[in-house]
């Protein structure tokens, strides 16, 4: 006879192998190996919840302990490749298998693994697709996840660094899998309830907080004139024009500028009200002094950031908060949101190709994608129209009838010609793709795809690629703006004057941009004091930020 | 450190009245430009004192964008390289015509 | 917008903003390429200025002599140039007799490439200091750059008639990484940013006396310092120096024992001394002026 609910039968009888370390759902630290060695089984797809902020690190370092002889061949499902453990699951052998999203500092480290063959890669994804996948055919059986406090009952409090923990719960508790949750702390009563208890499975006390990396936080004493240069550029030639009021910024410099300016510059441009209305963004700190001069109405959020909690409280008409106060972030919905409800993706990249591809791999860093490719990306599933999208659109394709022209998503790289230690941004070819050949990969990690990219700024200026009518003026639409590069100097310097009299590149005194306004004096903060002056004292930066 | 010289032909004599102007400063990944007229009308040059030797080419390539971009008829630029990048020289260059130019206009 | 920042501007910007429009004239300017001879020995480059920018203006309508220190040109040290630069003007103004000095240090102290020549500079520098103000004239200075007081420019501010400092600027003659270097790490972490802030910043050394005004980190701000400390400029006689000797006497007594500038302001009386180094400009301004002594106006 057909068994339809096996699924149900195996959750069973692994609740049973860990009853035993459990007092009702709770379980002590020091068994908390011992409980995964129980209610883990070789083979068990596994998700360890962690992703470019917060991380389980202690369930991380509980499974890493695990015996290789009672687990093995797992196969790890997870955002992020972040913390030393995770990679030595594979080390240990405990793991086999790895489909994820991002890898930041441990990029070097899993492309040796890859190498050396200790690990079998499924695929590198965005978030958003990962997150998909749990729900069609990478459902992990076992979730290790982060929150911040638990009640008796096994209810979690996820607080401001919710972050992905919602997508990993529902795709596994909804399917005979089973949830683990490391908390900071169990409490009597829960300041809001983010998971409900009958989710849960096990809840384990951590030692210490669950870690989270303030990724978002970029010090405005490091930023450059040339950066501020590129900022104006795209403040003055892509939100002006276009009207953008609806966008992402990635986290590099280049956009903190930007965000930096839009009290100063952007005020003087004439700008407020009219651009960078609403965002999905995680609570950077540097744009504090234009939700305090009143740019921003609405911010949705993927996680939070160190030292953001208090000011978000008390700005709860621009972010998104709970009962309690304080900011519920989901990445899921905030990636959703940034895919199909902005219409810009500004950010900068390590190279980009003759095409206008564009990746931060290199042949010995494998670095993942986070949210950017989805962000990045043109939405073909979009339905609704907006001032930016169509306009977009018409520059892309002016001859075909407005009622039947789909709009375009604007999709901007931005950063200087040059990078740190002075590598070239522009290159001939992607390393991506000779490590996709090395790893024999079906696809070479790709961060945009040359045909979503509308815009390239750098501090030569903006080349719109929406006007290019063939592959000819593509490539040499971005030579033009590829400064002293190999690649900028091998323009053909007339086709790039003509593109330059049709608008297709504008140059910053095409723009009436003034050279003498690239000075730092243009930030509305040149510190992070300066941030924390700017929020009445609410920012609270993590101490490798401050000199006081 | 390494002297280089280049003198062009400019389209156009630059404007304003200031006699000099000097913008940047000599440090790490920076540079000063220091601008003065005296130049006949229709010539330009640009003297460049740098520590990092071999780059002349690009040096060339970023002082005749620049002569064929900004109007620096009848400027001489004096030029002190702390190892600047050649985005952060052309930014430097642009804003020197801009500062002996005078006030915004 | 606001006064623009103090401590992001240029040696220049800072000149020309804090003066009266227009009223700077420069006296040996870069356009005569005054420039150090002892750097192009080490393959090392020039600033047309030396670093050193000095002239006259107006302030408020009445003359000054200024000299500005660039702080990102080798971290604003001393040479032979750009010392004898600053010696010049206090001779000129200790010839001229009624024109007070403006000096905005921004140094690290003196160059390691022509460290002799450094040495001598400041020596004369300082016997200059000391001569104005015997003829009568202010020699004022103000501190608030990236490079801070370092140094012989420590000890050449500490010969001036008085000093305003922002919180950014700091004030010392052995810097964080010297003192590291000569008493070890357990001694003094250079590398702890608020360690070294709130021992040779800005608002440790006006609580403590070592500076007389505390000016917020904008060019309106020392513009207006500069202003109050020339008029509130102490006379170089035996009164003064007797009274200061007393002040750091009196000092040591008090504090002589604290290990961080933390126990100083709580022995001072700050109620919540972890407090004053996150504290905004116009609230450490009130507290401070309560806590402050008022012996530390001798110089």
């Amino acid at each position: 006879m057909t068994v339809w609910d096996s699924g149900r039968i195996a959750r069973a009888s692994r609740l049973q192998a860990g009853a035993r370390y459990a007092k009702g759902k709770h379980v002590a630290r020091k068994d908390a190996t011992a409980l995964l060695e129980a209610v883990i089984q070789p083979g068990d797809r596994v998700c360890i919840e962690g992703d470019n902020q917060k991380q389980a690190d202690m369930l991380a370092a509980a499974l890493a302990a695990a015996d290789s002889g009672k687990l093995h061949d797992l196969h790890m499902v997870q955002s992020g490749v972040v913390l030393p453990e995770h990679l030595d699951i594979f080390e240990r052998g405990i793991a086999r298998r790895l489909d994820y999203a991002f890898s930041g500092p441990q990029s070097q480290r899993i492309a040796r693994l890859l190498f050396g063959g200790k690990i079998e890669l499924g695929a590198v994804h965005t978030y958003l697709e990962l997150f998909a996948r749990y729900f069609i055919d990478l459902t992990p059986q076992v979730a290790l996840i982060a929150a911040v406090s638990a009640d008796r009952e096994g209810n979690l409090y996820t607080g401001p660094n919710t972050e992905d923990t919602p997508a990993i719960v529902e795709a596994t508790a909804f399917k005979d899998g089973i949830v683990i949750a490391q908390v900071n702390e169990v409490v009597d009563k829960l300041p809001r309830i983010d998971i409900p208890s009958d989710w849960v499975n096990y809840v384990i006390e951590s030692d210490k907080p669950f870690y989270v990396e303030p990724l978002f936080t970029r010090d405005p004493a490091a930023i450059t004139e040339t950066q501020i240069l590129t900022a104006m550029l795209a403040i003055k030639g892509i939100y002006a024009p276009y009207g953008v009021q609806r966008l992402n910024h990635g986290i590099g410099f280049n956009t903190a500028a930007i965000e930096l300016l839009l009290p100063t510059y952007g005020e003087r441009l004439g700008l407020k009200g009219k651009v960078a209305s609403y965002w999905a963004l995680n609570p950077h700190p540097t744009l504090i002094p234009a939700i305090e001069s009143g740019w921003v109405k609405q911010i949705h959020s993927f996680g939070s950031e160190v030292g953001m909690d208090d000011y978000i409280r008390a700005r709860s008409d621009v972010y998104f908060t709970g009962p309690d106060g304080s900011l519920r972030s989901n990445r899921a919905f905030s990636q959703v949101a940034g895919l199909y409800a902005c219409d810009m993706f500004i950010g900068s990249t390590l190279q980009i190709d003759l095409q206008g591809n564009s990746s931060t791999v290199t042949t010995d860093r494998v670095a993942g994608f986070g949210g950017a490719p989805n962000m990045g990306s043109d939405a073909r599933g979009r339905r609704h129209p907006s001032e930016p999208w169509l306009r977009a659109g018409k520059e892309a394709d002016p001859d075909s009838p407005a009622l039947m022209r789909r709009g375009r998503k604007l999709v901007v790289q931005i950063g200087e010609t040059f990078g740190d230690k002075n590598v070239p941004l522009f290159v001939e070819h992607l390393d991506a793709i000779e490590l996709a050949r090395k790893l024999d990969l079906d696809l070479a990690p790709v961060m945009v795809y040359g045909d979503d990219v509308t815009h390239i700024v750098t501090e030569e200026g903006i080349a719109n690629l929406l006007l290019c009518r063939d592959n000819d003026e593509r490539e040499q639409a971005i030579r033009g703006v590829a400064g002293y590069t190999a690649i900028g100097r091998a323009r053909d310097a007339k086709m790039v004057q003509r593109l330059r009299e049709r608008g297709v590149i504008r140059r910053p005194e095409d723009l009436g941009i003034d050279p003498l306004d690239a000075d730092r004096r243009m930030l509305a903060a040149s510190s992070i004091k300066d941030l924390v002056r700017w929020s009445g004292g609410l920012y609270a930066p993590p101490s490798r930020f401050r000199n006081w | 450190m390494e002297k280089l010289t280049y003198r062009h032909v400019a389209a156009l004599r630059a404007k304003g009245t200031r006699d000099q102007a000097i913008v940047g400063v000599v440090a790490s990944g920076n540079l000063e430009v220091l601008v003065e007229r005296g130049l006949p009308d229709g010539e330009c040059e640009v003297e460049i004192r740098t520590p990092v030797e071999g780059f002349g080419d690009v040096w060339s390539a970023v002082v005749v964008d620049f002569v064929g971009r900004s109007s620096p008829g009848g400027l001489k630029l004096s030029i002190n390289d702390g190892g600047a990048r050649p985005d952060m020289v052309a930014l430097r260059l642009a804003q020197a015509v801009r500062a002996i130019e005078g006030e915004r206009s | 917008m606001s006064s623009p920042s103090w401590f992001e501007a240029s040696a220049r910007q800072r000149v020309k903003e804090m003066l009266d429009q227009d009223s700077f004239v420069e006296f040996i300017g870069p356009e005569q390429r005054e420039t150090s001879p002892h750097l192009s020995l080490f393959d090392l480059p020039e600033q047309f200025d030396d670093g050193m920018i000095v002239g006259r203006g107006l302030l408020d309508g009445k003359p000054v002599f200024i000299a500005a220190q660039e702080g990102r040109f080798m971290g604003g040290a001393f040479g032979e140039v750009h010392g004898a630069k600053l010696t010049g003007l206090l001779r000129a103004a200790r010839d001229v007799g009624s024109i007070p000095v403006v000096i905005l240090f921004d140094t690290g102290g003196v160059r390691l490439q022509e460290a002799n020549a450094g040495e001598l500079a400041i020596a004369e520098i300082m016997r200059a200091v000391v001569e104005a103000r015997l003829a009568g004239v202010p020699v004022v200075g103000l501190v608030g750059g990236r490079a801070g007081c370092y140094g012989g420019g420590g000890l050449t501010a500490g010969s001036c008639s008085a000093l305003a400092v922002s919180e950014q600027g700091r004030i010392s003659v052995s810097g964080p990484e010297v003192i590291e270097t000569n008493r070890g790490v357990e001694e003094f972490d250079s590398k702890d940013r608020a360690l070294v802030w709130r021992t040779m910043g800005g608002k440790q050394r006006y609580l403590i006396g070592g500076a007389d005004v505390f000016a917020d980190d904008t060019v309106a701000s020392f513009r207006d310092a500069a202003r109050y400390v020339i008029e509130h400029a102490a006379a170089l006689d035996l009164d003064t120096l007797q009274a200061e000797q007393v002040r750091l006497e009196q000092r040591i007594e008090r504090f002589g024992a604290c290990a961080d500038a933390i126990d100083i302001w709580r022995s001072m009386g700050a109620a919540d001394p972890q407090s004053l180094p996150g504290m905004a400009f116009e609230d450490f301004v009130a507290l401070a002026d309560g806590l402050k002594e008022t012996r530390h106006v001798a110089r």
